[in-house]
């Protein structure tokens, strides 16, 4: 293999506590660019919650989180997105008052920033963003299958597309690390194949790493380059597709004894 | 790549088709009440009502973007009208001798504007980090405390300046001094210099605002509060400061209606902007529609005119106007009347489009 | 001694108060919606205690009485006409409805006993008991001991009947109960039942203390109380009872100490002042969204 940079997620002994119970202990893991990594386990193991608090929607209690190099430990939910740390969600959660296209351009809201003044006055700067929105907005809708449905309600669609929305939606406001939480759920075979494929897009055409939460084993096994398993909030193993596949300990988690 | 022939954008697009009607619609009322006022064809009660219905529209629209556009309900919008209103009397009251009518009312407007707004803001900024609905609450406080805090002004000017008290009415004016503010009384004395003209200007300034918000990066991030916290933040939309934006723009527009309002009449008591005015703004906006600013418009002008036009019928004409209200409710959520009124819609479509 | 009779007649106004503030706190804890219309059920409780005792003749007591039932019966036709066929819809409209109801009361009542003032009977008589030279009204210590009564009964009902369980389980989970096959429709009427019949008895208690019986005298208690629920924390009645009673000692202190025109001003501004510290109001409990 060759060398890696530093990399741009480092999470150190990351550990939250709700109410005098530990969700999530001394968790440790690094992203590095343009990487592939799948974060599995079994139910309630807490990878939700590791995503939750790598967006900073939970405070973890003890441990770092390092991005891009910098600590960010005082930055909010919004601060993380400016960042570059974009998420979809395992409850989907759409803007569903608003249509297909209006979800996306939703998401370049910190990217092409312009006043609400100048969009009252209708000032050069709010031509020249709109345009470029309306670009970039157009360009994601293309890749993820959605440019027929751009004007419809986001709530109007199946739940399959709504999933490849949320994706849409988290790139548009240009990340430098998705994270995907079970973007295969409620998909058949072959929506998860083209999901794979489009993943694996994202990541050539948009240079983003990308962190996933998924049970489908196919998937996770099929795209991840390197895979961490957590169990009753503690990591349990780390490794390559393979490595993980022949681990006694995962298989134990997965199956019981 | 479409074989669709392009129509411009105004037309084949749904919501600069809104704006087409709105703006169309103005317009048309406009004209047409100029020419039934210019041809003495209308009746003083009516044109009485035209300042007025035009207040209620502003207040309504900006009650509008606060409710059905940023999600956040609002129980006290006539004070921020009040807070409008009250500021703009005592700008042109103090101004009355040295600025022209129509300059002294717009430099009112803008002063009642601003001053809601800022209160609007002062408020909002702690109480829009809450979720749930407690601007409905406090809204609903303020209201009740903007309420009381002018019903104890006293505020009179004359040649040595302004003399103020507060609760107990000490002011003692110079000969040829003015009393703006009068406690319970509230404004006494008042140069009427709104018009009507003023009003649809108002209210054109009002959709242009609104529409222009509602469809730029402002407008879908104020949307995308509303429909999802969480998502929104999680693509870098600041939840506070945009929702505080369309509570202020709610707020400097009710206080340019407040204003309008308050230089209509020659007498204008506190009381008037109460619970009820805030309530009753809240059901013109619910009635046309959350969101849509053609149903704003049209509730407004019906429900203004409803207790007017049901004068013969005297007493009853208030348990009528009640009686109304929850029949249009129970109707418009009733799941027969609405697949009836939606298979009517798409009969109406399809044959426009078969044509 | 003042600031001793002050308190007590605090906790008097604040006892009137905490109970209309149950009926506003169980409504929205069970049917999740304000009801504007709360307010005018006191005063037709009002306009029935008065007509009973004034041109029936009847006693206090049976007045009272009838007052609830006409007021429980009041309560129930107003949600099954009008609240009931909206469960399915937005709260707005709920909202809308509950203020198009609240319009036809005070505007009916208007039309059937006029808009002009009618003068409340004395129910209560003067005096009280003195002790060091405080004295405290017979009217007083009636009314907190209402409100202690109304407030024991209501928590051994809520807490140790069946019916009080069903109740606590629709305000937790409406979805839940339907499966552990509680009649929900039945468990939210039985709350306005109870709602409309407790402002019967804060109707009564408030025309004793302020004598005059109009179309538009429930306005601004309800207003009052619906802040003494959010104050305590709505859904939860120890946190009416305390909303309501602490809301009635700070008036009274604010226009003993303050300024009786800016009271008002002055409750209210601390109900902003306690969401802003504590958004959920005093007792009340918070509910995380899962994310």
């Amino acid at each position: 293999m060759e060398a890696k940079k530093t990399p741009i997620l480092e999470v150190k002994d990351l550990s939250i506590d709700f109410g005098g119970l530990t969700a999530v202990s001394d968790f440790n893991m690094e992203v590095y660019d343009g990487e592939i990594v799948g974060l599995i386990g079994p139910n309630g193991a807490g990878k939700t919650t590791v995503f939750n608090m790598l967006t900073k929607v939970y405070q973890p209690t003890r441990g770092s989180i390092l991005f891009n190099g910098e600590d960010t430990s005082k930055k909010t939910v919004v601060d993380m997105n400016k960042a570059g740390v974009a998420r979809t969600f395992q409850n989907i959660r759409m803007f569903n008052g608003l249509t297909v296209l209006d979800n996306v351009r939703a998401g370049f809201h910190g990217r092409e920033v312009y006043s609400p003044l100048a969009a009252i006055l209708r000032l050069p700067s709010y031509r020249n963003c709109e345009k470029n929105i309306e670009k970039g907005s157009r360009e994601l809708l293309e890749i993820f299958g959605l440019s027929s449905e751009a004007d419809n309600l986001a709530s109007n669609l199946p739940y399959g597309a709504q999933r490849r929305l949320e994706i849409a939606r988290a790139l548009a406001t240009g990340p430098r690390l998705l994270l995907l939480d079970e973007p295969a759920a409620g998909m058949n075979p072959q929506e998860t194949e083209e999901l794979m494929n489009m993943i694996r897009l994202v990541r050539d055409h948009f240079n983003t790493a990308v962190l996933l939460i998924e049970h489908d084993m196919k998937l996770v096994m099929g795209i991840c380059e390197r895979i961490t398993v957590l169990n009753y909030g503690m990591m349990l193993a780390q490794g390559t597709p393979e490595e993980i596949q022949a681990d006694p300990e995962v298989i134990k988690a997965y199956l019981g004894e | 790549m479409s074989d669709k022939k392009k129509l411009p954008a105004f037309l084949s697009d749904k919501k600069y088709r809104g704006r087409l009607t709105s703006f169309s619609m103005v317009l048309i009322m406009y004209i047409v009440i100029e020419i039934l006022m210019n041809t003495g064809n209308l009746s003083s009660l009516f044109t009485s009502l035209l300042v007025p219905v035009c207040c209620y529209i502003v207040a309504a629209i900006g009650l509008n973007l606060n409710v059905g556009i940023s999600g956040e309900l609002n129980l006290g919008q006539a004070c921020f009208m009040s807070v409008g209103a009250f500021s703009a009397v005592c700008v042109s009251g103090s101004l009355a001798s040295s600025v022209p009518d129509v300059p002294r009312l717009v430099i009112s407007m803008i002063v009642g504007a601003i001053l809601a707004a800022v209160f609007g803001i002062l408020i909002g900024i702690p109480v829009l980090k809450l979720e749930g609905d407690y601007l409905a609450i406090v809204t609903l406080a303020f209201g009740q405390i903007v309420k009381s805090l002018i019903t104890n002004m006293y505020l009179g000017i004359d040649e040595a300046g302004y003399h103020f008290s507060f609760v107990d009415n000490n002011v003692e004016l110079i000969p040829g001094g003015k009393m703006l503010l009068n406690g319970p009384m509230g404004a006494t004395g008042t140069q009427r210099i709104s018009t009507f003209t003023a009003g649809v200007v108002l209210v054109v300034v009002a959709l242009i605002i609104v529409y222009n918000l509602m469809f730029s990066r402002s407008g879908r991030a104020i949307m995308a509060a509303r429909d999802n916290r969480i998502a929104a933040e999680s693509v870098g939309i600041e939840i506070v400061r945009i929702k505080l934006l369309a509570f202020g723009i709610s707020s400097c527009l009710a206080g340019a209606a407040g204003a309008l309002y308050g230089l209509n009449y020659s007498t204008l008591i506190p009381a008037k902007f109460d619970f009820n005015t805030s309530i009753l703004l809240l059901v013109y906006v619910v009635l046309g529609g959350l969101g849509n600013m053609n149903g704003t418009m049209i509730a407004t002008i019906i429900l203004v005119l409803l207790p007017e036009l049901l004068r013969s019928m005297q007493d009853y004409r208030m348990l009528i106007y009640a009686i109304v209200l929850i029949l249009i409710m129970l109707l418009t959520n009733n799941e027969m009347v609405k697949t009836w009124i939606q298979k009517a819609y798409l009969r109406l479509s399809t044959d426009r489009k078969g044509r | 001694m003042d600031f001793l009779s002050y308190l007590i007649n605090g906790l008097g106004l604040g006892s009137v108060y905490a109970i209309i503030a149950l009926g506003y706190t169980m409504v929205y804890g069970i049917a999740k919606m304000l009801n504007f219309a709360h307010g005018d059920v006191i005063m037709i409780g009002a306009y029935v205690a008065f007509f009973s005792i004034g041109d029936l003749g009847l006693p206090v007591i049976p007045s009272v009485l009838l007052s609830m039932a006409v007021c429980t019966v009041l309560g129930v036709l107003i949600e099954r006409l009008a609240y009931k066929p909206l469960r399915a819809a937005s709260a707005l409209s709920v909202l809308i409805t509950a203020i198009g109801v609240s319009y036809f009361l005070q505007n009916a009542a208007q039309l059937l006993w006029s808009s002009s003032t009618k003068v409340f009977p004395t129910i209560v008589s003067a005096g009280g008991i003195s002790w060091n030279g405080l004295t405290v009204s017979w009217l007083t210590l009636i009314t907190i001991g209402t409100c202690i009564v109304v407030m024991i009964c209501l928590t051994l009902f809520i807490n140790h009947t069946k019916t009080g369980r069903a109740m606590r389980a629709c305000s937790e989970d409406k979805g839940a109960s339907v499966l552990m096959g509680i009649n929900v429709n039945k468990m939210i009427s039985i709350t306005f039942a109870i709602g409309s019949g407790l402002a019967a008895i804060a109707s009564v208690l408030l025309c004793a203390a302020y004598p005059s019986v109009y179309p538009t005298l429930g306005a601004m208690p309800g207003i009052k109380a619906f802040t003494a629920a959010v104050f305590g924390g709505i859904g939860s009645i120890p946190g009416a009872f305390l909303g309501g009673l602490l809301l009635g000692v700070i008036e009274i202190f604010a226009k003993a100490y303050i300024s009786t025109q800016l009271s008002d001003a002055i409750v209210f501004a601390v109900l902003i002042l306690v969401l802003l510290i504590k958004p959920t109001g005093l007792l009340g409990k918070r509910i995380r969204e899962k994310v």
